[in-house]
Formats: structure tokens, C-alpha cells, sequence
């Protein structure tokens, strides 16, 4: 018999852990990209002085306090506010321009890990007298970014870079008005979180549950393999009013999507997609 | 036979990068994908630069791209780039390592556990210790390191590094290294044999 070699054995391993995963508590990583689900996997196993997967396994399926951990692990993603100022002051001159016109607006930030990205857009709308009228949902499948998100408490030393990406992504104002400084952290404004509602909401398996004007997803498909990303895309597809705008992550595309036919290209450098009207 | 060559770099990346991508040619039968520390802020200047510079065709990597031979890759700035087991590429936004995204150890691991015994890693001028981990990982797969001589490049200390935690298989200085990819690499024996052999 042949010794199986230790890099297959990796690679079986971690199947054996996404399909027990999938059975014991219903969140699905087998369509997730393997290389970057496999270091954070094996990222967890040495935090807990494990020796391999195998032997993390057991505790994943019976231990539900180390599988919360585990949760954490595989969605730890770095964040910032204004990621590519460039985008949000595309957004200001093109969508917002588009969404003054409705008397109601639906933004759903897809994804939206530790609310950064959130709290930048409602700034935004609030600049464009946009944000009385708007109701943000903010929806993620890791509780523990979700609670950092609703609490939008944030080091007060990235204030400085943030203060530069919120100017060139063309802010009006003072970004400091928009957050209480105290203790090393900064806590963003009540007047923002009224208009966010923070959810639970797993891409991987869970339902549309309102018609959006606009829909942000950056950075979150990257991680998903074709299929899954057909599966979120249509769900994006399918919340979307006619005409509604779709924001995706600066290397993300829908060139190889099915329903790549159902939207136009708004601003090709920007990632802004829009619903077509018949489709 | 390689399949593959994964490049590590960092301060001094731009000079050492023009001077061994315009040795390949056109057809050149490996792949070569490469994280190039760079400004959190950079376009994509690098890639068209280089592109313009070299016959091989020099693009940025996208996510899901079919990674082919006769190609070089570029990890985009602010994106860990890695390689999945079938052969493309993907893109992450995960935590910094060694203070980098991209890093090279994060390429150098991924694209280990795909190409395995069929692949080169390469550790070029720079001036921190990211790629040291992930070219030895690609020598514990089967595959083949070389680093470039330190004395021939701008910063040290990333050679250097490389050198002291990896038994290399060669150290070249950069005048030769374009040489050494074109000719070498495909002659001499004890690169050929040099990788564990297919089981």
C-alpha cells in the first residue's frame, strides 16, 4: 500500500471537516476558495496547539463554544473606512444622483463584517440629505463582527487615515462631527446607527428579504468559488428593484456570472453595476 | 518538469524585476506569479510597466483566472494572492502577514501545496523577512528555491533571511539570473533532478 502524502492528507482532511461542519450546524464552506479557507483553517488548529485537522475535528462537532471560535476564524477580514475613496465619490455623482428621486430607499450592505464600510456609506447619504430616507441593512453570518459593527466602536488612531479617505472621497464636512472621541477609541454618531439595522444573514443559504435600491458587496465573492458566487449573485439579482445598483469589490466582476446578462455596467473601474429594466 | 515559478519582493523590486522579466521569451513554458511589496496606493503602473519592457505578457491577477504558462502574474496591491489546487488564482482580503498584504509566504504556501515538486520559488531583494516560511515550505513539497545573491541586491536583508532559514538550492547573483531562467534551468541536471522525483 502506498503511504498517502501528507499534502493529499491535508486536502482530505478538510473535506472531511466542511462536510461535518455542513451536517452538524447547517454553514456551508464547501463552495468557499480552498486556499485561503485552508489557511485560515490550519491558522486555527496551531492557535489551539493542535497538531492537525483531524484532531480539531471532534471539538468542532462537540464543542458548539470552539465552533463560535472557529466561525470567527473563517471570517476575519480587514476592513477599513472608505476602501477606495475613489468608489464612494463615484457613488456620490452617479447612484445618489439616481436615488434622490424615490421617496424611500433599501441599501443592503451584503457582508458587511465589522461595519466600516456601513458607517462610510451612511455618512455619505447624510451628506447628500439622503439619509433621513434611507434605511441601511447591514447583514453578516459572523456574530462577533456583527456585534463590533452595531457597536461602532473603533480605534481612535485610524481616525487619521480615515479623516484622508473620507476627503477624497469627496466629504463636505468635518469627518470628526461624525464620531465621539474617548479612551483610544472613537464611537461613530447615534445619528448614523438610527438609520442601520444590523442582522444575522448567511449568503450561503438564506433567503432575499427585502426589495433594495442598492446592494453593496465588496469583497465578499473573492472568497467564493463560481458556483456560490452564481447562487449570492442571483440573490443579489433577485432584491433588486428594476433599475437598482449593484457595488462590488475592486478586482470582483460579473463577466462570468449567469446573470451577467441581467445587468449593465455602470462605471467599469468602480465595480457599479445596474439592473436592467426586462430581465 | 516545473510547471511554475513563484517570485518574492519587496524595496528594490521595480530595478531587479526590469532586469530578469525582459530575458524571457515569449513563449516561455513556465507560469510566474509574483508578489511585489508595494504603497497601499499603487495603480497599476508596475504591471503595464513591466509588460511594456518584456515579450512575455506581464497582466495583474485576477480572481478565478486560469493560471498558464508563458504568463506572468502580478498580485494586485492591497489583495493576498494565492493559487488554488486547480490551478487558478484567487484573491483575499485576509489580516496582513509579516505585516504584508500581499505577502509572499501567503503565495509561496498555496502555490506549494498545487504545483508541489513542480515548482520554483524565488526570494529577491527586500527589506523584510516575508517569503523566508514560504519557500521553505516549497522545498519540504519537492520544489526548487533560489535566491538572489545579497550583494547583488539593493536591500539584503529578504535574501538574507531566505538563505538563513532555507537550505537553498541556488544563489544567483541578479546579472545572471535571467540566464539562469532561460538556459540553466532547463539544461543543467541537478536542477532537473533537483526536485524529488514524481511518484
Amino acid at each position: 500500500m502506498l503511504p498517502m502524502k501528507f499534502e493529499d492528507m491535508q486536502e482530505f482532511e478538510i473535506n472531511q471537516l466542511l462536510e461535518a461542519i455542513y451536517f452538524r450546524y447547517g454553514y456551508d464552506f464547501r463552495d468557499y476558495s480552498r486556499a485561503s479557507l485552508e489557511r485560515r483553517v490550519m491558522h486555527r488548529v496551531q492557535q489551539s496547539d493542535l497538531s492537525s485537522i483531524s484532531e480539531m475535528l471532534p471539538r468542532v462537532m462537540h464543542d458548539s463554544e470552539f465552533f463560535e471560535l472557529f466561525l470567527r476564524d473563517m471570517s476575519v477580514t480587514v476592513t477599513e473606512m472608505f476602501r477606495d475613496p475613489i468608489v464612494f465619490k463615484k457613488l456620490r455623482q452617479e447612484v445618489f444622483t439616481q436615488l434622490k428621486t424615490y421617496s424611500r430607499v433599501n441599501i443592503w450592505h451584503a457582508g458587511c463584517a465589522t461595519g466600516e464600510e456601513v458607517y462610510s456609506m451612511a455618512i455619505m447619504l447624510k451628506e447628500e440629505g439622503l439619509l433621513e430616507r434611507t434605511r441601511i441593512y447591514a447583514t453578516d453570518y459572523n456574530n462577533h463582527s456583527l456585534n463590533i459593527a452595531k457597536k461602532g466602536i473603533y480605534p481612535a488612531d485610524k481616525m487619521q487615515v480615515y479623516t484622508e479617505s473620507y476627503l477624497a472621497a469627496g466629504g463636505k464636512a468635518s469627518f470628526a462631527d461624525y464620531y465621539q472621541a474617548k479612551f483610544g477609541s472613537a464611537k461613530m454618531a447615534e445619528s448614523l446607527k438610527e438609520h442601520i439595522t444590523f442582522a444575522n444573514h448567511n449568503l450561503m443559504k438564506d433567503q432575499s428579504f427585502a426589495e433594495m435600491h442598492l446592494i453593496v458587496c465588496r469583497n465578499v465573492l473573492i472568497y467564493f468559488n463560481p458556483k456560490l458566487q452564481d447562487r449570492v449573485l442571483a440573490l443579489f439579482k433577485e432584491s433588486l428593484i428594476a433599475r437598482g445598483f449593484l457595488l462590488l469589490g475592486d478586482k470582483e466582476t460579473l463577466e462570468f456570472s449567469e446573470v451577467k446578462s441581467s445587468f449593465e455596467t455602470l462605471s467599469k473601474k468602480e465595480r457599479i453595476f445596474r439592473r436592467l429594466m426586462y430581465v | 518538469m516545473f510547471e511554475a515559478m513563484v517570485v518574492g519582493v519587496s524595496a528594490g523590486g521595480l530595478n531587479a524585476l526590469s532586469r530578469i522579466l525582459p530575458c524571457l521569451p515569449e513563449d516561455y513554458p513556465m507560469a510566474i506569479i509574483i508578489v511585489q511589496h508595494r504603497h497601499r496606493d499603487s495603480d497599476d503602473f508596475l504591471d503595464k510597466y513591466l509588460n511594456d519592457l518584456s515579450m512575455i505578457k506581464v497582466k495583474e491577477a485576477e480572481p478565478g483566472e486560469v493560471i498558464l504558462p508563458a504568463h506572468v502574474y502580478i498580485a494586485p496591491p492591497r489583495y493576498h494572492l494565492l493559487v488554488e489546487r486547480n490551478k487558478t488564482l484567487s484573491l483575499s482580503i485576509d489580516p496582513p502577514v509579516n505585516f504584508s498584504i500581499p505577502s509572499i509566504d501567503v503565495l509561496f504556501e498555496s502555490a506549494a501545496a498545487c504545483y508541489k515538486n513542480h515548482l520554483i520559488g524565488l526570494i529577491l531583494t527586500g527589506a523584510n523577512s516575508d517569503g523566508s516560511q514560504g519557500l521553505k515550505i516549497i522545498k519540504e513539497y519537492g520544489g526548487y528555491a533560489i535566491v538572489q545573491a545579497p550583494n547583488t541586491a539593493e536591500v539584503d536583508v529578504m535574501p538574507k533571511a531566505a538563505i538563513n532559514l532555507v537550505n537553498v538550492d541556488k544563489v544567483i547573483p541578479l546579472e545572471d539570473l535571467g540566464q539562469f531562467l532561460i538556459n540553466d534551468l532547463f539544461t543543467t541536471n541537478d536542477v532537473i533532478n533537483g526536485g524529488e522525483t514524481d511518484e
